[in-house]
């Protein structure tokens, strides 16, 4: 006989769990005082963290941010919260904060970097969130943000009115007609960039793109007739152009119409704007880099092996320290006498590289986690082997590399302050030359507090993003 | 195991030739894993190869569109020969449709993407013309409420069922396929078989490698049996089960159907 008890005839619906299971009591239970042990740990945590915000509190508190020399600062702080006591003197930054960001370039010129940024993340949103549609009132705003950032920079009252007209059409004109077109802008905002931070004429940046126009043309002529000559066409003309051409082609453009902005010196860059150049840089050029030598380390064809092995090891093998020593020093003795290759130029290369050789590895671990059945069933369906490693196995190699990825991003950032020491000034550098003024001898918590600041929220966006990356990119659904 | 009523009317073979293979053989480093292999596979024919593990079976279909790369002989697939001429294997390629025993669809993509990526990028296929072609496959094997779902959310024998629909997308005139219901759940097995039974009856080219007798007695007009990585023997399937040969074969079945 069955024993009907056991069976249920009619389905239950689901219970709300029982009060201890939920709110904010079970957590600190279950999370801080589950035991003995815990108890004691959770208390003596506590106490580190008053003991922590005890110091800091009352010196964040009694900050001065307006004197003239850390001596002010100190006097001030006594007469108001009385003999021996201590606080932050944030006066230094008050006073010198556009050296730490702009280094020596000059102050008329500042709207130059501020539109050079905004414009960066007009050109990076669409890169950033290219799935994302609803980005394009964004850039509207980021366009009236760079009208202000001119206004407020002091250009002469002619280039503020031509910029900010140019900025809200070119927004307007963004936002009614569809973010597509913002992608182009990305492409040629390198050059805008380089235009705007280095001045010169602007027709040296135009040459510069035409060179990649050659090249995709010499490979739509060349690889009609052969391919592999397509590539040697597109990778040949564009060097050839720039390296005997592109200078001369712009003069003479210059000639025609002249459209030039006060040129500035690599030697006028500084502070948090040298290792944003450096590192924004460093970042967009090293990822393709990477994938490439990547793909070219898992090759079947030997020469291509070795080359990109010997290129990864080497360059991963050398601290790079050493490279940037080579980049100011020794460069100069194999480059043909005469030749001028600006100093940042030369960092940025030797900075590329190195973070490429790191993200190659990387990328091939991730390359490595992949099944071998994704290679066979993008073969099997007949794509070749671009298209394979665009269409398929990269979308999926990046985003397994994608930690890994920002982690080596994040690092470039950081050791773009190891050019200090070839006499190139990044942030800390400025803070030591303000540390050394008489004004400011004998602070550093407070310079520091700031720089640093600035090094995180950079660092701590990328890797934001980064989680947020891989919340949308996540399809396994494990 | 009862046998589905199957609709016979276009299950014709031609007496064009759809696969050519001759003395062919193929090593993995010193061993020797295909050995003088002679078949010829006329259009419309629906091959079942069986065997032991080990046998050669699956590296004998991926030789045929060059997922495995044979050292001698000659191997010709629907007029092309397969060498090291990597036009001939694009062209192969997107002749042959393949299902691997463990589905390999594309993760990162929806199943709609799945399907329309090889018409789109290598037949050059019109998105939207692509979508439909996707859309229809996905209704013939019945799953079309998943298309905007990606692989990791659909059963075993759902992803089993888009793997054979992207094939067919690219309109192949041959299918190959390795194992399609060896790492699925028992009750999953039959409706992809279903599906290959359905695809049978519309007179596709086929040649799969697995172990369901029961679809080989019910589709295949040949089966074929392997060891030691050569055709031991081949016979209509009828003939293959109820008198087999060959000692070695009879072993194979009375291992296999023997429980």
């Amino acid at each position: 006989m069955s024993d009907a008890s056991y069976v249920r005839e009619a389905m239950l619906p689901a219970q709300k769990p029982p009060a201890s299971e939920t709110g904010v009591v079970h957590w600190v239970r279950a999370n801080l005082l589950s035991t003995w042990g815990n108890i004691v740990l959770t208390l003596l945590a506590v106490y580190v963290v008053y003991l922590i915000l005890a110091t800091i509190g009352p010196w964040l508190l009694r900050s001065v941010w307006t004197a003239g020399s850390l001596q002010e600062c100190r006097e001030i702080i006594e007469a108001t919260w009385g003999e021996g006591k201590r606080g932050a003197c944030f006066a230094v930054i008050a006073e010198r904060w556009q050296q730490i960001i702009f280094g020596f370039y000059p102050r008329e010129l500042y709207w130059r970097p501020i539109l050079t940024l905004v414009l960066m993340l007009v050109a990076l949103l669409p890169i950033l969130f290219y799935e994302t549609r609803r980005f394009s009132w964004w850039v509207g705003v980021l366009f009236a943000a760079a009208l202000f950032g001119s206004v407020w920079g002091h250009a002469s009252p002619v280039v503020t009115v031509l910029v900010g007209i140019a900025a809200v059409c070119l927004g307007v004109w963004l936002c009614v007609r569809g973010p597509q077109y913002l992608m182009w802008f990305s492409l040629i905002f390198p050059a805008a960039a380089f235009w705007l931070l280095w001045g010169g004429t602007v027709w040296l940046p135009v040459t510069i793109l035409l060179g990649f126009v050659l090249g995709y043309g010499a490979y739509r002529l060349v690889s009609a007739l052969n391919g592999l000559a397509g590539v040697i066409a597109a990778v040949v003309i564009p060097i050839l152009w720039w390296v005997l051409l592109c200078r001369a082609a712009a003069d003479v453009l210059q000639g025609i119409v002249p459209i030039a902005l006060v040129e500035l010196g690599s030697d006028q860059f500084g502070g948090f704007l040298l290792s944003t150049v450096i590192g924004v840089s460093g970042i967009t050029f090293s990822l393709p880099l990477g994938i490439l030598l990547a793909l070219g380390r898992q090759s079947d064809l030997l020469i291509v092996k070795s080359f990109c092995v010997a290129f990864i090891e080497g360059f991963r093998g050398v601290p790079l320290i050493t490279l940037l020593f080579v980049a100011s020093l020794l460069l100069n003795y194999f480059l043909p006498p005469g030749t001028t290759f600006d100093v940042i130029l030369r960092v940025i290369i030797m900075v590329t590289i190195f973070a490429a050789a790191y993200l190659a590895e990387v990328i091939r671990g991730g390359l490595a986690a992949l099944p071998r059945g994704q290679y066979e069933a993008a073969d099997s369906l007949g794509l070749d082997y671009w298209k394979a490693q665009r269409l398929i196995i990269m979308p999926q190699a990046l985003k397994i590399s994608i930690p890994g990825i920002v982690g080596t991003f994040i690092g470039l950032f950081k050791d773009t302050t190891l050019v200090s020491f070839i006499s190139l000034s990044d942030p800390m550098q400025i803070v030591s030359s303000i540390r050394a003024n008489q004004e400011w001898n004998g602070i550093y918590w407070e310079l520091f507090l700031f720089v640093g600041l600035l090094f995180f929220l950079f660092c701590f966006s990328m890797s934001r993003y980064s989680m947020y990356l891989e919340r949308k990119l996540k399809t396994d659904h494990r | 195991m009862s046998q589905p009523a199957i609709d016979r009317s276009r299950m014709q073979v031609s007496n064009e030739i759809a696969i050519q293979i001759s003395a062919m053989n193929k090593w993995y480093g010193t061993f020797h894993v295909l050995r003088d292999i002679n078949m010829t596979v006329m259009k419309g024919e629906r091959i079942v190869v069986c065997g032991p593990s080990g046998s050669g079976k699956s590296t004998l279909i991926r030789c045929i569109n060059r997922l495995e790369e044979h050292q001698q002989g000659q191997i010709i697939v629907d007029g092309t020969e397969l060498t090291s001429d990597l036009k001939n294997i694009d062209i192969v390629r997107s002749e042959v449709g393949m299902v691997f025993q463990h589905f390999n669809l594309f993760p990162h993509l929806t199943i709609l993407e799945n399907l329309t990526l090889a018409p789109i990028w290598v037949r050059k296929v019109p998105k939207k013309e692509a979508d439909e072609t996707a859309m229809y496959f996905l209704e013939k094997v019945k799953i079309p409420e998943q298309a905007k779902k990606f692989p990791g959310q659909l059963s075993g024998g759902q992803q089993q069922r888009v793997a054979i629909a992207r094939s067919l997308c690219m309109k192949p005139r041959i299918m190959l396929f390795d194992e399609p219901t060896s790492a699925l759940d028992p009750e999953m097995i039959k409706e992809v078989l279903d599906t290959m039974i359905g695809l049978a009856e519309d007179g596709m080219t086929m040649i799969c490698v697995t172990h369901e007798m029961g679809f080989a007695q019910a589709v295949a007009n040949r089966v074929i049996f392997m060891d030691q990585g050569q055709i031991v023997e081949q016979n209509e399937p009828r003939e293959f089960f109820n008198n087999p040969k060959s000692d070695r074969t009879k072993l194979f079945l009375s291992q296999i159907l023997g429980h």
